[in-house]
């Protein structure tokens, strides 16, 4: 363990210790050891068969898809992937767990020892590497629900969810903050959607998280673990935030008044109350945690060969990091730009390049793409797949910026009427009457307001510069066409020469 | 001659040349049963109406002209751990009181697809554990040999089936023994094929590295029929075997030349009983005259057989029974009647205890303990993995053999059939009566056990023939020759 970074709070420096359990659903058409459709949000136990009901005399066989996305996912972890792997069972009773037993992964998962690295935006942190200890793939569960109001347990069970394949991703307890636990986990998640291997859901429970958490506390007679406790039912980023910085205080707390340190008990669960903000004692699943894990007789090992790999490989595409790379180097863009497009997911990103070489100019396509256009698909709850303009029609509105025929205002205009009728630019500015004004043509116009307007030039003159935006409204009224940037400019420039 | 007397064989060239209808046949075993069942007690559910129904449609496709499946109109007795759509599927097992499965084992849909007709479900120990059929939460099956006697186990029910003639062919498991041994005390045949040979999809799990179904039958042709329709690679068991299905029936009545049979010399020790001991060694002289060369071989690990069976079987039983939990399916005990004596249990967890305590037998209790036990952190490396390790020993010395020797032949069973309650009260005295049969699941090899002789008290004795993994044509053949060069096989009891 890397030797902790002391950070006072409360007169006694300690450090943080986060490590996180990310269970990920991975999105095939079919669950992992049947065929049952993995459709979130159906009618409960209607996408069910023998399998996964774990009826008797029913047998597995495993989806080859889950384990290729698996494989896809951990080499862009940068894991290592053995070539044998097999499948163990986790013994356990549980109403959701119809089998008596969890199919996982137990002392040979299918990758290992990789890492993804961490940056803040607004410099919480120094930019770090969190190592992964291991992903392997497992069958999920179904859902309880309970209902013990009025003191009749009444507890139902929905199998729909029974055997969609989840990927476990188990990172080293390499965090020292809630911050740094929340980049990682939104990094993750991000990667996961420029993979296209999940849909990253928190709350319909495809992205699920539950935290390692501990403090290391410098004392005199040297520095001691607090017991390590597990987090769950964090169901967004900023729970997850909230639940680790809530367990720091808890825990420390604790510490100073019980003294307990790691061995002292064994490792508790406490479950994320949203309401309250406190993290509490769960009730323990089965009281001893042996799960007598033992390979399962019902599925062949798998074996996987350096061609798989290597096929795998070419399949992983662009991933943030290397995007966001792309971005600052090649396209020069600041570090928000950047990251608001790299966040939005790899559509939004490929819509951004394909726009920046339409136009040749990446800080107007990233403006562009960062300012109206993310308004636009927030408003209308769109994904860049939905939004109506296609790149290149997009870039011809920005080309008449370009050329100095649209003021970004009046872009804005002709952009807000595209969206709404779907037509192109040219034919949107025709419509609205919008067409260059030549120059010598709106010199004229100017000197025109100039001389008929006495009483507001010797305002002007008076030092008051903010009198000619009089002059500027007379002349969009004359020529709505008019650019007001140049109108002020060629009007103060007038009045200068008087 | 009365028609039930002949082989499934015979019958389905008799029903083919239209000389035999299926209703006659299934008629003509029904009648049997009704009047013998009520002594042997072999089926625990009857499907009487619907196998009449079945049989009268097989003969007005067969009018009709229309292709029929392999084993049309042939009745087939079904163990009851398999599952049958829409028919109680029990395992003996109180646990499974009521469960009704909505779909169909592999080589149940195979059965229909054959055409065959499905005239009941046999009585079994619980969860197939155990080897006298007195396991059964259902009724105890008697020995149509000797109805004071058991038939063996577990496949005790279909093994009496075929013996008191209720039916022509029967499905049977074997996980230590219990298809072979079921098969010599009844004096039938028993095939228990390679490992992966037959598809497991349907077939309740004991445990599940050893278990594989196969045929029980009255003589070694109706053995390789129905081997025909049972075996084959199954995209829903990725455990079954993706190797060629030889042509059995069509290879079963030729001879082997050059045969090398292996005898195993630690199989003739202490415990063999004279009379199977000298019924083995004259089956042995009869291959001899037929041309076989005996070669006597080692199999150093096999004494071990007993005890690592003892240690994986429990250990994938634990774990494979925990899906009767009373929660989804099967008995629930009733909350308010259930034992409430333990204040520190919640609600769920004394539906659990209470519905496992009701509805499991002693035996399938003590394997559950065995194996949890086993599996327990701390355990599992002296125990489970240990067991591995042998097992791996046991196969090779299997290997090492088959290098020598073309078949390894043996006695099935140490002892004929046992009275009933002989044992019950000795469950290490039961378990000894895997001790020839084990290790061929242990290495996932075939096995065939077909009848070399009778005991003074009239009891059937059984041969056991071995074969490496996927050889069951060479099996067959060689089993064949023995059968057709004796009567054993024709001997029915009287009763």
């Amino acid at each position: 363990m890397s030797s902790p970074e002391t950070q006072p709070m409360g007169g006694t420096p300690y450090a943080v210790v986060v490590g996180l359990e990310v269970h990920v659903q991975l999105k095939t058409n079919t669950k992992l050891f049947c065929r049952c459709p993995t459709t979130f949000g159906q009618p409960p136990n209607t996408q069910t068969c023998p399998v996964c009901l774990g009826l008797p005399g029913s047998l597995p066989v495993m989806n080859r898809h889950a384990f290729e996305l698996s494989m896809k996912t951990a080499l862009a972890l940068n894991c290592t992937i053995p070539y044998f792997t097999k499948w163990d069972r986790k013994n356990y009773f549980y109403p959701d767990l119809p089998k008596g037993y969890q199919t996982s992964q137990f002392d040979l998962p299918m990758s290992e020892h990789g890492h993804l690295n961490i940056f803040s935006e607004n410099d919480e942190f120094a930019d770090k590497q969190i190592r992964i200890l291991r992903a392997h793939l497992e069958e999920d569960a179904g859902k309880s629900m309970h209902d013990e109001a009025a003191g009749v347990a009444d507890s139902r069970i929905d199998l729909n969810r029974t055997g969609t394949p989840l990927l476990e991703i188990v990172s080293e307890p390499d965090m020292r903050s809630a911050a740094e636990a929340k980049a990682y986990l939104q990094e993750l998640r991000l990667i996961l959607l420029y993979l296209g291997v999940s849909d990253c859901n928190m709350q319909e429970g495809s992205l699920r998280c539950d935290a390692n958490v501990n403090l290391h506390i410098d004392t005199p007679a040297g520095t001691i673990a607090t017991p390590i406790v597990e987090i769950k039912n964090m169901n967004s980023f900023r729970a997850v935030q909230r639940g680790i910085e809530f367990e720091v205080g808890r825990q420390y707390t604790l510490w100073q008044k019980d003294k307990q340190v790691l061995g002292d008990m064994p490792k508790q669960t406490r479950g994320w109350d949203e309401g309250a903000q406190v993290t509490r004692a769960q009730r323990e699943k089965e009281e001893s945690s042996d799960y007598r894990y033992f390979p399962c007789p019902d599925l062949v090992p798998v074996v996987v060969t350096d061609e798989e790999i290597q096929a795998m490989q070419q399949q992983i595409g662009t991933l943030p990091a290397s995007l966001r790379k792309q971005l600052l180097d090649d396209h020069q863009l600041t570090a928000h730009t950047s990251a608001v497009i790299v966040n939005q997911g790899l559509g939004f990103a490929d819509y951004f390049l394909a726009l920046a070489t339409a136009i040749d100019d990446s800080r107007l396509a990233g403006n562009w793409m960062q300012g109206e256009v993310l308004r636009i698909l927030n408003e209308q709850e769109q994904t860049i797949q939905q939004f109506k303009l296609s790149a290149a029609e997009l870039g011809e509105l920005l080309k008449f910026i370009q050329s100095g025929d649209l003021d970004n205002s009046k872009a804005k205009d002709v952009f807000a009427v595209m969206i709404e009728s779907g037509q192109s630019a040219a034919d949107v500015m025709a419509e609205l009457g919008i067409e260059k004004v030549d120059s010598s043509q709106l010199e004229e116009l100017c000197q025109r307001l100039v001389d008929n307007n006495p009483k507001i030039v010797a305002d002007v003159q008076s030092g008051n510069p903010k009198a000619v935006g009089a002059l500027i409204g007379q002349a969009r009224k004359e020529n709505s066409n008019v650019d007001p940037g140049q109108v002020r400019q060629i009007c103060l420039a007038l009045i200068e020469k008087l | 001659m009365s028609i039930i007397s002949k082989s499934a064989t015979q019958q389905r060239e008799m029903l083919r040349t239209g000389e035999l209808t299926s209703v006659e046949l299934t008629t003509a075993y029904l009648e049997q049963i009704k009047s013998r069942e009520s002594a042997v007690k072999a089926f625990v559910h009857l499907d009487e109406q619907q196998a009449l129904d079945a049989a009268q449609q097989i003969d007005t496709r067969r009018a009709a002209g229309e292709p029929l499946g392999d084993l049309a109109g042939i009745p087939v007795a079904v163990k009851d751990n398999l599952c049958s759509e829409g028919v109680p599927t029990t395992c003996a097992s109180k646990i499974l009181s009521g469960f009704i499965p909505p779909y169909d084992a592999t080589v149940v849909a195979k059965l229909k697809t054959a055409d065959a007709i499905l005239i009941g479900r046999t009585n079994m120990d619980e969860f197939a554990m155990g080897s006298s059929t007195e396991n059964s939460s259902i009724q105890v099956t008697s020995n149509p040999w000797n109805l004071q006697c058991i038939p063996g186990g577990s496949s005790g029910g279909s093994a009496a089936c075929i013996a008191a003639g209720f039916a022509p062919l029967a499905l049977g498991s074997d996980t230590g023994g219990s298809i072979r041994q079921p098969a010599a005390l009844c004096g039938i045949v028993g095939l228990k094929p390679s490992y992966g040979r037959v598809s497991r999809y349907g077939l309740v799990a004991f445990a599940s590295s050893l278990d594989q179904i196969g045929p029980m039958t009255g003589n070694v042709e109706d053995a390789a029929l129905l081997l025909q329709v049972l075996a084959g690679h199954d995209s829903h068991d990725s455990t079954s075997a993706d190797v060629t299905v030889d042509g059995y029936v069509e290879n079963v009545t030729q001879p082997l030349s050059g045969l090398t049979l292996g005898v195993v010399d630690e199989h003739y020790g202490d415990g063999l009983e004279a009379e199977i001991k000298s019924s083995v060694e004259e089956a042995i002289r009869v291959y001899e005259s037929l041309g076989a060369t005996i070669k006597h071989i080692e199999m150093p690990h096999a004494s071990y057989g007993i005890a690592t069976y003892y240690i994986i079987a429990p250990c994938e039983a634990s774990s494979n029974l925990a899906r009767f939990d009373g929660a989804h399916y099967g008995h629930r005990a009733d909350p308010s009647t259930s034992d409430q004596t333990s204040t520190s249990e919640d609600a769920l967890t004394r539906m659990y205890r209470s519905s496992r305590a009701a509805g499991f037998g002693d035996e399938v209790k003590r394997r559950i303990m065995l194996g949890t036990y086993a599996l327990s952190e701390g355990y599992y490396d002296a125990f489970y993995l240990k067991a591995l390790k042998v097992r791996r020993l046991i196969r090779q010395d299997y290997d090492n053999a088959f290098k020598d020797v073309d078949l390894l032949i043996g006695p099935v069973t140490a002892c004929s059939a046992f009275k009933q309650g002989e044992k019950t009260a000795d469950p290490m005295a039961m378990y000894m009566e895997d001790l020839f049969t084990v290790t061929a699941n242990l290495a996932g090899v075939a096995g065939i056990s077909i009848p070399c002789g009778l005991t003074d008290a009239g009891l059937p004795i059984g041969v056991q023939l071995q074969s490496a993994p996927f050889q069951e044509d060479k099996l067959l053949r060689a089993a064949y020759m023995f059968q057709h060069a004796t009567d054993w096989h024709q001997r029915r009891p009287e009763f």
